[in-house]
């Protein structure tokens, strides 16, 4: 049996994992109370020592509504393996990975930023790529890519006064 | 009465930034320093906040994001063939080896499979765009260490290189030559004496630039044992390629995962042990020759065939074909209507770019668009270790700390 199937086997037993079928990287699908003792288990026993990406997806409208992904890296044993998480849209949040992996951090900002999704524990959770005093979270789903409102007859006077305002403040 | 903290923090609120400086900071013992967004040494619009006792940097703080062009998100917005466009324009040093990544992951997801001329093309012009990227940070990292005459040299092969992309793809820097499934068409028939042309002089101008630098008292001066980084630091914070490597672990993708047909090729992945500016340098001084050997040795076997996949639910037929066969007109026109689906499922694919290892995250829902595009770009994590590399230097080193990590902004910020 090799180091990876020996630590799917070991997470799978021992904090109830489930292999994720569709996947190239094989990638476990971890539930979230247990996600910080799995990512541990992976670092000290069984060699990933990297945390390569953390990143996450958005199945809006459906529920549970995000998957966060972590790809982990083994250098010394060169296998990979993915933990993904399942996130409600209700007021999601997940534990921090930190204190497992330092680099962490700025995914888990560009999560908060990109998709709302709150680290709880985290050491610095501000945006980081948007602006410090943006609104909303520009990769979910629902969020408007951004095109020019059309001005119809019923809108109208609405916009114009926006950018009439917008104007106004430039100035 | 404003404190001097509120002066120089400009438009960040005192209370977000309390937790990342010091408490001298909050009584004005140290002075709060805005590095750029707009420092030439900065290597694009990088904002480093920096506490300074004096000359010397207690914290420093990266605020990235002023490059951020949303390039994920639009990706998610169009189709697949569509999609590949943006991917040139994440890390503008290295247009090339973002196709090759987006395209390794696409065709991974359709099982397509790419002919052996494309991949030794394909492994021929990612090669030449890392010497063209190592070009661009060794000229503006000797310039900012006020060496001026090595960026001249530099670009001078640079031009080279771009050259020959332009032969084969018509664009300088954004390509788009590398298509799923192959190639977008074949090199044109004088790719091979150009390339030979550029590979009988480059051995001897690496020598020269090591002349003008690598024994240079000034420049030593500025980089032995200046932003030095430990192998088990760098490999914690995610860093790779060439920053990681100058600090021991010989990581390289690809050697570890190879792709593309690279496991045909002989290639040492130099390393050094010092962890400091210098080492850093000495690996990508030293990644250019090998690449050139990499290319000579993919040129002497390039194999003949065609240059792209002829599956046609992914490939569009060529411009022949459609004049006399019926089925290729439909699959032509299926394609560039509604695009081609990729079977439901994801997949996350790294390579070695010039700067680490960049990986692709994309996972399709069974449509013709993303449901997600993701970049882990190398930029993004070794600008997240540039705090432990900085910490207790002076600030004239940060210019050297920041340029032998080889950062590209629009590379961390997409």
């Amino acid at each position: 049996m090799t180091l990876l199937e020996q630590a799917i086997t070991a997470i799978q037993d021992r904090f109830g994992a489930e292999v994720c079928q569709f996947c190239s990287v094989p990638s476990l699908i971890v539930p979230a109370q247990h996600l910080v003792a799995a990512a541990r288990a992976l670092h000290d026993e069984f060699s990933f020592n990297m945390l390569s990406d953390g990143t996450a997806v958005d199945y809006w409208p459906d529920e549970p509504r995000f998957c966060v992904i972590y790809n982990l890296n083994s250098y010394t044993e060169h296998i990979r393996i993915s933990l993904r998480v399942t996130v409600s849209g209700e007021n999601p949040n997940l534990p921090t990975l930190e204190g497992v992996y330092p680099n962490a951090n700025w995914y888990e900002r560009e999560l908060w930023d990109m998709f709302g999704i709150r680290f709880v524990g985290h050491s610095d959770l501000r945006r980081i790529v948007m602006p410090y005093d943006w609104q909303g979270h520009p990769l979910r789903k629902d969020y408007p890519l951004g095109y020019e409102e059309p001005q119809f007859t019923f809108n109208f006077d609405e916009i114009a006064r926006r950018k009439h305002r917008g104007t106004q403040t430039e100035a | 009465m404003t404190s001097p903290l509120e002066v120089s923090l400009l438009e960040v609120s005192i209370d977000e930034l309390k937790h990342l400086v010091s408490e001298r900071a909050l009584s004005g013992e140290t002075v709060l320093l805005n590095m750029g967004p707009q420092h030439p040494s900065t290597h694009g619009v990088l904002r480093l906040l920096l506490e300074l006792d004096g000359e010397i940097v207690i914290n420093c703080i990266p605020d990235i994001g002023f490059l951020h062009t949303g390039i994920e998100k639009t990706m998610e917005s169009k189709r697949y063939e569509q999609a590949e466009v943006m991917t040139d324009r994440l890390d503008y040093l290295n247009t090339v080896g973002n196709n090759f990544v987006y395209c390794l992951a696409v065709e991974k997801l359709a099982g397509l499979d790419v002919p052996p001329r494309a991949q030794a093309i394909r492994v021929i012009l990612a090669e030449l765009q890392r010497i063209s990227s190592h070009l661009v940070w060794l000229g503006t990292h000797a310039l900012d260490l006020a060496a001026m005459s090595t960026f001249l040299y530099c670009f001078r092969e640079r031009e080279q290189i771009l050259d020959v992309l332009e032969m084969c793809s018509g664009q300088r820097m954004m390509t788009t030559y590398f298509r799923p499934g192959g190639l977008w068409r074949d090199v044109p028939a004088d790719f091979e004496i150009t390339v030979r042309r550029f590979l009988r002089t480059f051995p001897k101008r690496v020598d020269e630039y090591e002349a003008l630098l690598t024994n240079n008292p000034i420049f030593l001066d500025r980089t032995k044992n200046i932003g030095v980084i430990s192998g088990p630091d760098a490999l914690a914070w995610g860093v790779t390629g060439p920053s990681l490597r100058g600090s021991g672990p010989d990581y390289d993708v690809r050697k570890v995962y190879p792709y593309s047909g690279y496991e045909q090729y002989n290639f040492v992945v130099p390393t050094a042990t010092g962890g400091d500016v210098f080492s850093r340098y000495i690996v990508r001084i030293e990644e250019m020759r090998q690449s050139t050997s990499i290319v000579q040795q993919a040129l002497d076997k390039l194999p003949p065939g065609p240059v792209r996949s002829s599956n046609r639910k992914y490939v569009p037929p060529p411009r022949a074909e459609i004049g006399v066969s019926m089925e290729a007109l439909i699959h032509h026109f299926k394609l560039w209507t509604e695009g081609f689906s990729l079977p439901k499922g994801s997949v996350y694919l790294p390579v070695e770019s010039p700067r680490g290892e960049l990986g692709v995250y994309l996972e399709s829902n069974g449509g013709p668009k993303a449901q997600r595009a993701h970049y882990r770009t190398p930029s993004f994590a070794h600008l997240q270790a540039l705090p432990l590399l900085s910490k207790g230097r002076l600030v004239a080193d940060l210019v050297g700390i920041v340029g032998s990590l080889d950062i590209v902004l629009g590379d961390a910020d997409r």
